[in-house]
């Protein structure tokens, strides 16, 4: 089975700081992979890695068999199969949620207007947001917003997804139907890489935890393992620190 | 207000008397108004009751009021230099279409490409209605121009060539290649460090000494390129305000989601740069509907010489300042009408962007 993604030996360093000591990272095709950690331990790094929004210093990254480097032709076509969606949304706030959703179809793969609209309000409607399309984004709660984001990101039907902690920035009564969004994702088969400490969407949906700290990979195991289990000692006392708070 | 809540009772003008009256510093204020208004009355008498709208000899004008016949007698002069009389319409249909152009451009949902195609080709036919030459039209030498076409023409020329220069420096110092951006912050400062007199100067006489003679760029094409540098300094100063106070978020989502940088830059990163820096905007495009004036000094014959040399007319008793009022007239309701849309804009952006 090829690799969606394919990680090694990654290192990165911002200045002086070592960011991202010698990861090695695989998700296979529809595989689900929560990345968890303390704050600091390169979790963003890593996954910004992966569409290049980061450059990193060493070690090979690999999308769908792409090599992501200095090439700018490869650099465009990973972020066309890897969508990615923020913490803190990062919508287009001069654009309607449909403009949101419709223009960037149009600027960089040049879908005809019709279709990039027939195709955001598809998606709006998916995430259950398609009667606030005409809309601003400012004049939509979190939770929608956020849905608008992956509704954006999904226009471009991207063949993986990328969040770096979708719910964080939310109100807890809006974690919910975010999070609902990204479980009918998942059940779609989508191959997904979710940076969150959401433990129920871990063990629901995620086929492996991967647990970061320092810039490392400490530990990696099936969700239900990791949370009842965890081998590593600072796993383990990370994990005792969630469940306190 | 709670004092004029407690009276509201109270008949009219019992309530205007407490509201001018009230406490010290309104009557302060009330008394200092008055002032003005009494010192105005010999203003109101000279260009209203006393002035010479119409008259059958220039001498008549002697005496009393402001002299608006002057105006009357002068105005072609004023409004079109010694643009050549025959073909005075031709001036008229490029004021025409400069303010159409405007206007069009006032609805925030034509911006795009496709209305900076429509500028560039009604710049075209303005250059070719003004200056002649083909289409059977005679042709006029830019020393012949004159008056508001040449006023409006170097303001909405300058800022409109100005801006793209004026992105890619504010583009250029907030980079990360260092060899762009010090020539961007070289140029910027360069040209902010200089007065524009002495950018106009250089322009109109010190460049053709330098250049080889067989280079004839006029002398109004120089002044342009003069006042367009000016702008693109300021511009790019003011649109890296507005850059900086982009969430970095915004470009990484656009590069997420694979938009070409330069695309980026026009539909997502742009429009949100202007729009928050819409006042200095603003303020910088009167300025410099304001600077063409100063061409007047390397002898471009914009609006304000025209009605300089109209007042030097002998036959006229000393009519200047009624020439000078004119022209202030039609600069302030240019101005004005600036100041007025970008309010306009800036109620548009709040509406959206609140719920
Ligand atoms: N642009 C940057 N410049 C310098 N240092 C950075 C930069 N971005 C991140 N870092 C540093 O790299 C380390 C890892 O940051 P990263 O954002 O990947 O952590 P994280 O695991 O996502 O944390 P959080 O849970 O707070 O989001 C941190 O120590 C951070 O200070
Ligand atoms: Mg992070």
């Amino acid at each position: 089975m090829t690799q969606a993604i394919e990680v090694t030996e990654l290192n990165k360093y911002y200045g002086s700081y070592h960011a991202l000591r010698d990861v090695d990272f695989a998700v296979a095709e529809r595989e689900r992979v929560v990345i968890c950690g303390p704050s600091g331990s390169g979790k963003s790094t890593l996954i910004r890695c992966l569409n290049r929004l980061e450059r990193h210093d060493s070690g090979a990254i690999r999308i769908r068999g792409i090599e992501l480097g200095d090439d700018l032709r490869n650099i465009e076509e990973v972020r066309r199969e890897a969508g990615m969606v923020f913490q803190h949304f990062n919508l287009f706030p001069h654009l309607s949620v449909l403009e949101n959703c419709a223009l960037p179809q149009i600027l960089s793969r040049r879908t005809p207007r019709k279709e990039a609209e027939a195709r955001a309000r598809d998606y709006l409607d998916r995430v259950r947001i398609l009667d606030q399309a005409a809309k601003f984004p400012g004049q939509l709660s979190g939770g929608q917003q956020q849905r608008a984001a992956i509704a954006r990101a999904l226009c471009m039907e991207p063949k993986i997804m990328l969040f770096d902690e979708p719910t964080s920035a939310l109100d807890p009564e809006m974690i919910s139907e975010v999070l609902e969004t990204m479980v009918t994702l998942a059940e779609g088969g989508m191959t997904m890489v979710v940076v969150t400490h959401e433990m129920g969407f871990a063990r629901r949906v995620a086929d492996r935890v991967v647990y970061m700290e320092a810039g490392q990979i400490v530990e990696t195991a099936p969700p239900d393992r990791f949370f009842d289990a965890p081998q590593d000692e600072r796993s383990r006392r990370f994990l005792s620190k969630l469940v306190a708070v | 207000m709670t004092r004029s809540k407690s009276i509201t009772s109270a008949a009219f003008p019992l309530r205007l008397v407490a509201r001018l009256w009230g406490d010290r510093m309104s009557a302060v204020l009330t008394l200092v108004s008055i002032a003005i208004l009494v010192a105005l009355v010999p203003v109101f008498e000279w260009a209203i009751l006393d002035a010479h709208w119409a008259v059958a000899a220039p001498a008549d004008c002697r005496g009393g009021g402001a002299c608006w016949a002057f105006i009357a007698a002068k105005l072609r002069l004023i409004l079109f230099g010694l643009y050549p009389p025959e073909a005075q319409w031709r001036a008229i249909l490029v004021i025409a279409l400069i303010l159409a152009l405007v206007l069009l451009t006032l609805s925030p949902r034509l911006w795009g490409g496709r209305l900076m195609l429509v500028w560039s080709a009604g710049i075209a036919v303005m250059l070719v209605l003004m200056g002649g030459g083909i289409f059977g039209l005679s042709p006029v030498p830019t020393s012949k121009w004159g008056g508001l076409p040449v006023t409006l023409l170097l303001a909405v020329l300058s800022l409109g060539l100005a801006f793209p220069f004026a992105v890619i420096l504010a583009l250029g110092r907030r980079g990360s290649l260092p060899v762009v951006r010090g020539l961007s912050i070289f140029l910027i400062e360069i040209v902010r460090g200089l007065p524009l007199v002495g950018l106009l100067f250089v322009a109109a006489i010190l460049l053709p000494l330098f250049l080889p003679a067989d280079w004839t760029i006029d002398k109004l094409g120089r002044t342009l390129a003069a006042l367009t540098v000016f702008a693109a300094a300021y511009l790019a100063e003011v649109i890296r305000g507005g850059l900086q106070g982009l969430p970095p978020g915004q470009v990484e989502a656009a590069q997420a989601l694979g938009i070409p940088y330069w695309k980026a830059v026009w539909h997502i990163v742009l429009p949100q740069a202007i729009q928050k820096v819409i006042p200095p905007l603003t303020n910088t495009a009167i300025v410099m509907v304001k600077n063409t004036s100063l061409v007047l000094i390397v002898g471009v014959f914009d609006m304000l010489s025209a009605a300089r040399s109209a007042a030097t007319d002998p036959a006229w008793p000393a009519p200047s300042i009624e020439a000078y009022l004119f022209v202030a007239g039609i600069y302030f309701i240019i101005c004005f009408g600036i100041a007025r849309y970008s309010r306009h804009l800036e109620t548009g952006i709040k509406s959206r962007s609140q719920s």
